[in-house]
């Protein structure tokens, strides 16, 4: 326009002309009118609005739920891989001085943190308080428990604890070097593979959040056409006419991650109770915790940039089908 | 305002719309623009709004030559050309005032502005008590008339009109051509393209036919001229409905 007025046009009506502060302004102006005009096309068609936000909501409560559950699970056994021990049980003919020394020997090791003895005595004690089997080991003629060290490894990562493992495990007086977190591990891995699988359903749930809001925008396009070909003809530009869809991608990725939010609440307030029942008969201190602020935060607008990207994907696609015709 | 110099386009299933096709529209001019259906007047229009280009010769509107223009400038080039259309083209999701207003609502001109010019080009189509109404309450020739508010409401250089009269009466398409006189005496030029040819025989001005995509009349010559073209355009009778 700049250049155009530069060159005297002959006598004529002047077209009317705009500063670059007004345009400003009317720009600020067109992304408030913009977020007004998604907010209420929600509110007069709530039921489909609701629909929208709903698939979307539960697309996204599903991994975010798991998510807190995986979280959970990786609290309660974070506490028990530093009770990694080994329960060394050595030939049920040594003697109890030889045990002792041998208890004292490892505790000069490197790797060894502590060792605790169990003498065949102790054991036979702690077996009858603990199990109640007291009286049927009274009938045995003779102690069947072996001597035992429980050696605390003091580095805890898998490789070292097992070369330990393996270096006692060849000494002549140990019958069996046992590694109690074997079990803890197992645990650990699978945790391990659930967090995958939440990636991988994540990834996929959210395509599919994209593909709604892409439909949603698609039919919305479509039935405000005739405005969009007014719009051209009149000199809006492209973001002109996108502005609106974008914003109301954003809007209905935003409400569905906050409903996502308020499902995971509810899934968490029903499954409380009984997880934190649960736990109790684990001896577990810990309590289901919920979301982190940070999830919370994060989820809905995660949630409404999925939906600006569906309505870009859906308007880029389809605003060029749609030119004014006489 | 307009210039078009040896202009032709070519579809791409190989029919020539329009074929060598020069001409100049000085402003402050109207100018008839005729020819049966399939002579290449939507395809003249289209070529002015930039919704097709041409594959030969080129165009320029107020001495820009069209040709050099990137899809993205189209906008600012169509916010300098007020077009009319037959079947109005409003939005019924709205009121009149802002029917009117989106021109400038896309321009970007100050709220305050809007109001004004708003009502003055309402006011020029005698419409100013309808602001608030929904256009699909008022009649054919007011919502025309809303069509023609909107088209010059950022007071363009250039208007185009297509079949503006196409579903009015007399007395309305007189009322109509009022206006666009009124356009014209204040320097736009006009560009009407017509079926109607008591419109055209009402009054005097520049007319250009159009027939199988050539120019084959372009001026104001004497009435004997004038009507050779017309009978020449109206023999196939059972072209002259509408698009």
């Amino acid at each position: 326009m700049a250049r155009n007025s530069r060159q005297r046009r002959p006598a004529g009506a002047r077209s009317a002309r705009t500063s670059v502060g007004d345009r400003l302004t009317a720009w600020r102006q067109h992304h408030r009118d913009s977020l007004r005009d998604a907010l209420g096309r929600m509110a007069r068609a709530p039921t489909a609005a609701l629909m929208t936000v709903l698939v979307i909501a539960i697309a996204l409560a599903l991994p975010a739920g798991l998510a807190v559950l995986m979280d959970n699970a990786r609290a309660i056994t974070k506490g028990w891989d530093g009770q990694a021990h080994l329960s060394v049980f050595l030939k049920l003919d040594t003697a109890e001085d030889r045990q002792r020394a041998l208890a004292r020997e490892w505790d000069g090791f490197d790797t060894v943190a502590r060792t605790e003895v169990i003498t065949r005595g102790q054991a036979l004690e702690e077996f009858k308080t603990l199990s109640g089997f007291g009286d049927v080991l009274e009938a045995l003629p003779d102690n069947p428990l072996p001597p035992l060290i429980v050696v605390y490894p003091k580095d805890v990562a898998p490789g070292q604890v097992e070369a330990l493992q393996r270096r006692l495990d060849n000494l002549p007086e140990v019958d069996n070097a046992q590694l109690d977190v074997a079990w803890v591990r197992r645990l650990h891995a699978i945790i391990e593979l659930g967090d995958r699988m939440i990636s991988v359903l994540t990834l996929g749930l959210a395509l599919a959040v994209v593909l709604v809001v892409v439909n949603t925008v698609r039919l919305a396009i479509e039935s405000r056409r005739e405005e969009i070909v007014v719009i051209k003809i009149v000199g809006g530009t492209d973001g002109f006419v996108r502005r609106p869809f974008l914003y109301s991608g954003f809007c209905v990725g935003f409400a569905g991650g906050v409903l996502a939010l308020i499902l995971i609440s509810l899934a968490l307030w029903w499954l409380g109770g009984p997880i934190d029942e649960l736990l109790r008969l684990y001896e577990s201190e810990h309590s289901l915790t919920g979301m982190d602020p940070s999830t919370v935060l994060v989820l809905p607008l995660f949630s409404g940039t999925l939906g600006l990207l569906g309505a870009w994907l859906a308007v880029s696609r389809h605003l060029g089908d749609i030119e004014p015709q006489f | 305002m307009i210039k078009f110099d040896r202009v032709g386009k070519r579809y791409p299933n190989g029919k020539d719309a329009l074929r060598q096709i020069s001409f100049e529209l000085p402003a402050g001019q109207l100018t008839f623009l005729t020819g049966h259906s399939g002579a290449g007047k939507s395809t003249l229009l289209k070529l002015i709004m930039m919704i097709e280009r041409p594959t030969q010769g080129q165009v320029f509107v107020e001495g820009q030559n069209l040709t050099g223009v990137g899809s993205r400038h189209i906008p600012f080039l169509r916010r300098k050309i007020g077009m009319v259309h037959q079947n109005h083209q409003l939005l019924f999701d709205r009121s009149v005032f802002d029917n009117v207003a989106l021109p400038l609502v896309i321009a970007g001109f100050a709220r305050a502005d809007i109001g004004k010019r708003v009502r003055a080009a309402l006011d020029k189509v005698g419409l100013l008590d309808k602001e608030k109404l929904n256009p699909i309450m008022l009649s054919g020739g007011e919502q025309q008339r809303i069509g023609i508010a909107r088209a010059v409401v950022n007071k363009p250089p250039l208007l185009l009109a297509d079949e503006p009269t196409g579903n009015l009466d007399p007395a309305l398409s007189a009322e109509i051509m009022d206006l666009f006189h009124d356009f014209a005496r204040v320097g736009v030029a006009v560009l009407i393209a017509t079926h109607d040819l008591s419109l055209i025989a009402r009054y005097r001005h520049r007319l250009l036919t159009l027939r199988e995509g050539r120019l084959i009349h372009d001026g104001e010559e004497g009435v004997s001229q004038r009507d050779q073209d017309l009978a020449l355009y109206a023999r196939p009778r059972e072209d002259r409905r509408g698009p």
